[in-house]
């Protein structure tokens, strides 16, 4: 079973945000970045897998500018066994389209039984990179994956739907499944696995090779978002606060 | 401009947030069609016989009675094809996002997901909701989906649709995935949806044994409990009582949070309710930036005073 796992570097969620000049972006050289954490459960899970057949391999896929090497190395650490990293010049590249058009292409010469992404990336957030390469490369997709059965050329997968409810499907091999987190607790790298990933091989490709040229949709300006709403704040002591919930309760929204 | 509004059916009913959809579509202007698919597309039609729409478009075929990924990113292209809209809208929808993508590489669309507002451009919320982001297509046509509450069913638009029923081409090749009969791991009986007053629990609630006061709280003012993920996870509450983008979407006259921080995937779920009062220790929490009355102050202290306060 060969399993291609895709990660992306995000700025970690205590980062400071400052905004770019232009307001196009973020300033780059400001933010602390971390693996995306939803990509964790999507590299445990392929490890899981790989070591509950006993053979396989896992490869881990990111894009990204040479900072990037730092989350390909963790999952290397981790128990990947291989990387392949697109790499990008300066700017990061956010249409969706194009950054599936250039996974699709490096990703189809490798013939992976296996495609996983994470739930979605805390950057941008467009939570579709895995399955538009899925329908690019024609393989089965699922998202929200909360469990996988591999059966013999077929993968059976328990899917989260919303409200509580859940759903088994079985797709043909390959698939592309986009893993729900939560699902498993992703492993910590260990000594060991840092000291053996110096030797892993991380082939390099160039991103703009092989995105294309179009965009088709782009991030024109990002902001603060402005509240509108009027908060009351209320920290007195305890006694003193029950008692204006209390009236807010009877006078405000007449709900008691 | 021509939109085409992709249904979804909850289980026999038009999804609230694809009548959140048409409302934003109505008021995106232009001419507003629908599509719904699956055994109970002729129902969902019935459903929305009294709503500006120009027309709705029943597609049932074996292959897609029940959603299935493979069949409807084939019919929704199938759709896109014969009627040729400007802009295709669904609800973010956890079953959106498992086949709209699909669409988007098939047509070559871009899909820009998880729209929060139309106002100024398409603004979707970036960088775990620190940041909006404005983003624009360079195609001529583009795939929306708006989150929930970005528009309020309340607000569609009256008056009378027609339906017709449209033939698509699907086949063995084509859907390839067979699913199984969707199952709830706890069922419930709690009607959180049209609750008017919830009670909502997060971590900040620190132990499984003191979800006795909440519950407590709740009797006291006659609401139903509901939870974010963490408590859901830690087993302290059934499934069927988490709010969020994983669990149910609420919009009850009073949403009183019990320690919830605000995480994104739980404000999704209850940013719609009228008012929002939060109790948290933390007065930088996110939950308070959305809410109209922020107790600042120890839930474990504050909520058993106020329950025998109320009970007198």
């Amino acid at each position: 079973m060969k399993i291609a796992v895709l990660v992306k570097q995000v700025p970690g969620s205590e980062s400071s945000l400052p905004l770019s000049s232009d307001q196009s972006w973020i300033e780059e050289g400001q933010v602390t970045y971390v693996m995306n954490p939803p990509d964790n459960f999507a590299i445990e899970e392929a490890l899981l897998l790989k070591e509950k057949q006993g053979d396989g391999e896992v490869v881990i896929v990111s894009m990204g500018p040479d900072r990037v090497q730092k989350v390909i190395k963790e999952g290397l650490a981790k128990g990947g066994d291989r990387a392949i990293h697109l790499v990008e010049s300066d700017k990061i590249e956010t249409d969706p389209l194009s950054l599936a058009t250039a996974f699709a292409s490096v990703l189809n010469e490798e013939n992976f039984d296996l495609i996983f992404t994470g739930l979605q990336s805390d950057d941008t957030g467009m939570g579709q990179t895995g399955v538009l390469i899925g329908e690019m490369l024609g393989m089965s997709t699922a998202t929200l994956v909360m469990e996988t059965d591999v059966q013999s050329d077929a993968i059976r997968v328990k899917r989260e739907l919303e409200s509580g409810w859940f759903q088994w499907v079985s797709l043909p091999l390959p698939a592309s499944l986009s893993i729900q987190s939560g699902l498993n607790t992703p492993r910590y790298p260990s000594l060991k696995g840092i000291m053996g990933a110096k030797k892993k091989e991380i082939k390099k490709v160039s991103a703009a090779d092989v995105m294309g040229d179009s965009r088709l949709q782009t991030i024109d300006k990002v902001f603060v978002p402005q509240t509108t709403k009027q908060t009351e704040v209320i920290d007195g002591d305890a006694d003193a606060t029950v008692s204006r919930i209390v009236e807010i309760l009877k006078s405000d929204l007449k709900v008691l | 401009m021509n939109i085409l509004i992709v249904l979804e059916d909850n289980r026999g009913t038009c999804h609230r947030m694809s009548k959140e959809a048409i409302a934003g579509a109505q008021q995106m202007g232009g001419t507003v069609t629908a599509l719904a698919i699956g055994e109970n597309a002729t129902t969902l039609a019935n459903e929305l016989a009294c709503v500006d729409l120009a027309d709705v478009i029943t597609v049932d075929h074996e292959l897609v009675s029940s959603y299935n990924a493979d069949g409807y990113s084939s019919v929704v292209s199938q759709a896109i094809e014969s009627m040729n809209p400007d802009v295709i809208v669904a609800g973010h929808t956890y079953q959106t996002r498992d086949y709209m993508p699909r669409v988007s590489a098939k047509m070559n669309m871009p899909f820009i997901p998880d729209i929060v507002s139309i106002e100024d451009g398409y603004v979707k919320q970036v960088l775990n909701a620190k940041l909006n982001a404005t983003i624009s297509s360079q195609s001529s046509k583009v795939i929306l989906s708006f989150q929930s509450a970005a528009f309020s069913d309340e607000n569609m638009v009256a008056g009378s649709s027609t339906s017709r029923a449209m033939d698509v081409q699907l086949d063995d090749a084509i859907v390839r995935s067979a699913s199984e009969a969707p199952f709830q791991e706890a069922a419930g009986e709690v009607d959180l949806e049209s609750a008017e007053l919830i009670v909502s629990v997060g971590r900040g609630i620190e132990k499984g044994e003191n979800l006795s006061m909440a519950m407590d709280l709740a009797e006291a003012l006659g609401a139903e409990v509901s939870a974010s993920r963490p408590v859901v996870d830690a087993g302290w509450l059934p499934s069927f009582r988490q709010v969020g983008s994983s669990g149910q979407t609420v919009s009850p006259k009073l949403y009183f949070a019990l320690g919830i921080s605000g995480a994104i995937q739980h404000v999704v779920g209850m940013k719609g309710s009228k008012n929002i009062l939060a109790i948290n220790k933390d007065p930088e929490a996110p939950i308070f930036e959305i809410a109209d009355y922020a107790v600042v102050g120890d839930v474990l202290e504050i909520v058993p005073k106020l329950t025998e306060t109320l009970k007198g």
